[in-house]
């Protein structure tokens, strides 16, 4: 279906909602440290159900740390984090991950195919076999982020583009409610962010919720209606066209960004 | 020659054999997360837990010496990690340390103590004794059917048939969390695979399999299994299934090959006296290593640049 046959069927109440009387995501004081220092401070948060958010902030900002420990892989120090309105544990399930792309080794011996279907993990368990209907699920997965023809290559052989966009359909594969992605458009070509754009846009038609850890200050207005920016602390949260502000953006560089540069940005004029 | 055979080398090459599989099943994962050292270190430390329990003990009976040497390896294992986190420092270069280091104090508290009467030494710390591991009970093959021959069989085999068996139980059981772990630590945590814990176990159960193997074969070939049949496996195929299979074929391939190598080589050539089994048996997986990165069909990406 195309984004704009989804859309219909959204507004026609063909798609059903999913139970989302909660937010998708909720975080209170989160402290947490990475080594000896800490990289978030008591950092509140809460993101809007079916809605693009993206998280900006500088490099070393705790944006990463942020998602991990969102996601319960790396240990808070404080704070808590609410998905759905449960603790991580109960609400795993409900969360799909994308981690960075340069996170892993790319040579590692495996194929396009069985890093999707690792998306079916929770499925899987341990032993039971992989089916062919999990194969073909997929292989749909990869076929939405225009990668089926991949599907036996082995993965050290892809671009950095289509690296990133086979992560996206490992996390498809997740069917989750809520996508939380660590820099999905780092290094990517204009056709592959194009891709992810469009899929994550999809996944948003489908009531599910997007959050993104995003580097280009540029696209940020484009892609996302919210935006929470972040320089170890939290500095502003809400929807991009009041938040994502000239004063708002300084506040969270610092002196690092150059005011010609934030000049150059088609930021919504203040209020 | 059946006699002989049966008698002299089947035990021997069987223990070979498990030994070198063993090894080579944690080593395909230990190689792809970049911990291929932790065989090397597992295999050093073990000499001064063996001192350890000698000393405490005052005897040279399995037992105590499996346990000294285990505690050693988890002792080593704990070091590295403490080494790593405090001094910041990578984990190769902590290895390293952690093994020479205790390596080191092994052959001195070994100098220094009362172990002349026994059998304790480096040289059998390195090399073994696996010619010695010979059935002595045994007359031919039927002595396979005969229970009061098989009585006879040195213990140094069960115990590495058992070891054997059980890595390779924990590798098909642990498959899809250890795979996915392995590539993908971050996504792994995130669909609840208790990364930590299965690290831990694939060390400690790398740490067991050298122990065992130690105990039979010596750590000559214990350091060669853990790195060289998986490293030539991986060059051989870009499916992990598929590495493991080929690393368990390159593990019996060297044993079986390095054995009657070492027994027969040096007598085909017009010399007098066998060589080290345990010796050949490493230079026969070095060799296959070798012909791997000169021959083999997927050698041409292993080592290129992270995240290319």
């Amino acid at each position: 279906m195309t984004l704009a046959a989804l859309e219909l069927a959204r507004d026609e109440g063909r798609i059903a909602p999913f139970p989302a009387d909660q937010s998708p995501l909720v975080i209170r004081e989160l402290t947490v440290s990475y080594g000896d220092k800490p990289a978030v401070f008591s950092l509140d948060a809460a993101i809007e159900p079916e809605s693009m958010t993206a998280i900006v902030g500088p490099n070393g900002a705790g944006k990463s740390t942020l998602l991990k420990a969102a996601l319960g892989i790396v240990p808070r120090l404080s704070g808590r984090i609410l998905v759905f309105g449960q603790p991580i544990s109960q609400s795993m399930h409900r969360i799909a991950y994308v981690p960075q792309r340069a996170s892993v080794d790319w040579d590692f011996p495996t194929r396009v195919i069985d890093v999707v279907l690792m998306g079916l993990y929770r499925e899987l368990g341990f032993l039971r076999p992989v089916r062919r209907h999990h194969r073909e699920r997929a292989l749909a997965c990869l076929d939405r982020v225009g990668m089926a023809d991949f599907a036996t290559r082995q993965i050290g052989q892809l671009s950095g583009g289509q690296q990133q966009r086979v992560f996206l359909a490992r996390a498809l594969a997740q069917n989750a409610e809520l996508y939380l992605l660590d820099e999905p458009l780092a290094g990517v070509d204009a056709a592959t962010e194009k891709a992810v754009i469009d899929v994550l846009k999809t996944l948003k038609v489908e009531h599910r919720t997007v959050v993104c850890v995003h580097h280009d200050l540029a696209t940020v207005g484009d892609y996302f209606d919210n935006v929470l920016l972040i320089n170890g602390r939290k500095i502003a949260e809400g929807p991009v066209t009041t938040t994502f502000t000239a004063e708002n953006l300084q506040k969270t560089y610092g002196g690092r960004l150059a005011t010609a540069h934030i000049d150059e940005l088609k930021l919504p004029a203040a209020s | 020659m059946g006699a002989e055979f049966v008698q002299l080398s089947l035990t021997p090459l069987l223990i070979g054999i498990f030994a070198a599989i063993a090894c080579a099943l944690p080593g395909n994962f230990l190689l792809l997360r970049r911990q291929a050292l932790i065989g090397d270190t597992i295999s050093h430390v073990v000499l001064p837990g063996i001192v350890v329990a000698f000393l405490v003990t005052g005897t040279v009976s399995t037992w105590p010496m499996l346990v000294g040497a285990a505690a050693a390896a988890v002792v080593a294992v704990v070091l590295i990690e403490i080494i790593k986190r405090v001094g910041r420092i990578e984990p190769g270069a902590a290895m390293g340390v952690v093994f020479t280091s205790l390596f080191a104090a092994g052959v001195l508290l070994l100098e220094q103590s009362d172990t002349s009467g026994v059998h304790l030494d480096v040289e059998h710390a390195l090399y073994g004794n696996l010619e010695s591991l010979i059935w002595f009970t045994a007359e031919d093959w039927s002595s396979l059917t005969d229970p009061r021959a098989l009585a006879g069989l040195p213990p140094e085999l069960f115990r590495m048939v058992a070891v054997a068996l059980g890595v390779s139980f924990l590798t098909v059981v642990f498959w899809r969390p250890l795979k996915l772990s392995t590539f993908d630590e971050g996504f792994a945590g995130a669909v609840g695979i208790p990364t930590t814990a299965i690290g831990l176990g694939l060390v400690i159960t790398a740490a067991v399999a050298a122990v065992a193997a130690f105990d039979a074969v010596g750590s000559i070939i214990v350091i060669a299994m853990f790195i060289c049949p998986p490293a030539a496996a991986r060059l051989m195929t870009n499916r992990l299934e598929r590495q493991v299979l080929w690393s368990v074929a390159f593990a019996v391939l060297s044993a079986a090959l390095g054995y009657v190598l070492a027994g027969y080589g040096p007598l085909w050539l017009g010399g007098e006296h066998a060589v080290s089994a345990a010796g050949m048996i490493a230079t026969v997986s070095g060799i296959i290593l070798a012909l791997a990165c000169l021959f083999a069909p997927h050698r041409a990406r292993v080592g290129a640049p992270k995240g290319t």
